[in-house]
């Protein structure tokens, strides 16, 4: 076996340089010993590390979607007062930002699978950290230095192997994760920076501006409509068309007029 | 035969399984020595997966040592040369 055969060849090497590296073998044990329970620490920093950025990236996930949701409101808004091409634009910034939110949703289940995995590896050698020590003290109490030796040498080379490969799993989770933070970290600055408000949906964009602009208006005529169906209910109809009319006037407003000489059509839109 | 897949673990496999995993094996190597990463991935991808398949997962708590060491999953050619030196990905 080529390749697989080498891998574990490397891995015995490693462990066997740790044996060697001591006159007692049993020092190497306590040694090692003190080598599991720092990896033990390291391994459960990178799953919390993992999960720190999984969290940073849900967050950026649920900003876009409201922005979308807001967007996508807009565009029903812009429809429903007839002007489609507002809804054209509120939809064309909404599917922007589905570019964003996709390549997120990937980062966040490669962030997901890294926590699973990673958290796994964490078991699996708490659980050999554990068995170690109790192998470790029997030794120790059981054996001469020149009889531990064989059981010494099983006892490293087996855990010193999950160590090899518990090591290379946070590395690479670590790399992944400097690397996410990187790509989070620009979605973050180019919201700060207002480069994204031309596609997200801020309080005051041009959009919503001419809602609100549309809306105000509409509000304006449905005031109207209802003065004027109130007075109409009144007893003084003709002095309270003079008022209305002049309300009209007054305020300059071209479709507020429209609207109180036809209150049904400013109700209806 | 114990078989680790780095980053999952390790897998207890039966013996049987060693003639197709060594074929498997040399194709991987002659992917790699050739640089070749539309042969490297698929035969990986198949490794892992006839290992995963064919194993039982190993006690948690036991320190026996893998006779055999698979690359993990996701792991580029490079990083497999990685793993083939003294002074490559394997920390210690």
């Amino acid at each position: 076996m080529s390749v697989v055969k080498r891998v574990s060849l490397i891995f015995k090497a490693k462990a066997n340089k740790q044996l060697d590296r001591l006159e007692d073998p049993r020092e190497t044990l306590d040694y090692s010993y003190q080598r599991q329970l720092e990896m033990l620490t390291q391994v459960r920093r990178g799953v919390a590390d993992v999960a720190t950025s999984r969290k940073r990236v849900e967050l950026q996930m649920n900003t876009l979607q409201q922005q979308q949701n807001k967007l996508d409101g807009q565009a029903r808004s812009a429809l429903g007062a007839g002007r489609e091409d507002l809804a054209r634009e509120a939809l064309t910034r909404k599917s922007a930002l589905q570019t964003q939110l996709t390549d997120l949703q990937t980062q966040y289940q490669t962030l997901q699978a890294d926590e699973e995995k990673l958290t796994a590896a964490s078991q699996r050698l708490q659980s050999k950290v554990e068995a170690f020590r109790t192998q470790k003290e029997t030794i120790k109490a059981t054996y001469t230095a020149a009889e531990a030796q064989t059981r010494i040498g099983e006892a490293v080379t087996g855990i010193s192997e999950e160590m090899g490969d518990v090591g290379m799993a946070v590395q690479r989770a670590q790399d992944k994760t400097a690397q996410m933070q990187a790509r989070a970290g620009a979605i973050d600055e180019l919201m700060a920076s207002g480069a994204l408000d031309d596609v997200t949906s801020q309080p005051n964009d041009d959009i919503q501006r001419e809602l609100d602009s549309m809306g105000a208006s509409h509000d304006v005529d449905r005031e109207l409509a209802r003065l004027k169906g109130e007075l109409d209910q009144g007893e003084a109809p003709r002095e309270i068309e003079g008022s209305a009319s002049g309300a009209g006037g007054t305020t300059g407003n071209g479709q507020a007029g429209r609207a109180a000489d036809q209150p049904q059509a400013g109700e209806g839109s | 035969m114990i078989v680790r897949i780095l980053g999952e673990g390790q897998l207890d496999v039966d013996d049987s399984l060693t003639s197709e995993l060594n074929e498997l094996d040399a194709r991987l190597e002659a992917a790699v020595n050739a640089g070749d990463e539309a042969t490297f991935r698929p035969v990986l991808t198949e490794m892992l997966a006839r290992v995963r398949a064919a194993g039982t997962p190993v006690p948690a708590d036991s320190l026996e040592a893998s006779e055999v060491i698979l690359p993990y999953s996701d792991a580029s050619m490079d990083d497999v040369r990685g793993l083939l030196t003294e002074d490559g990905l394997i920390p210690g």
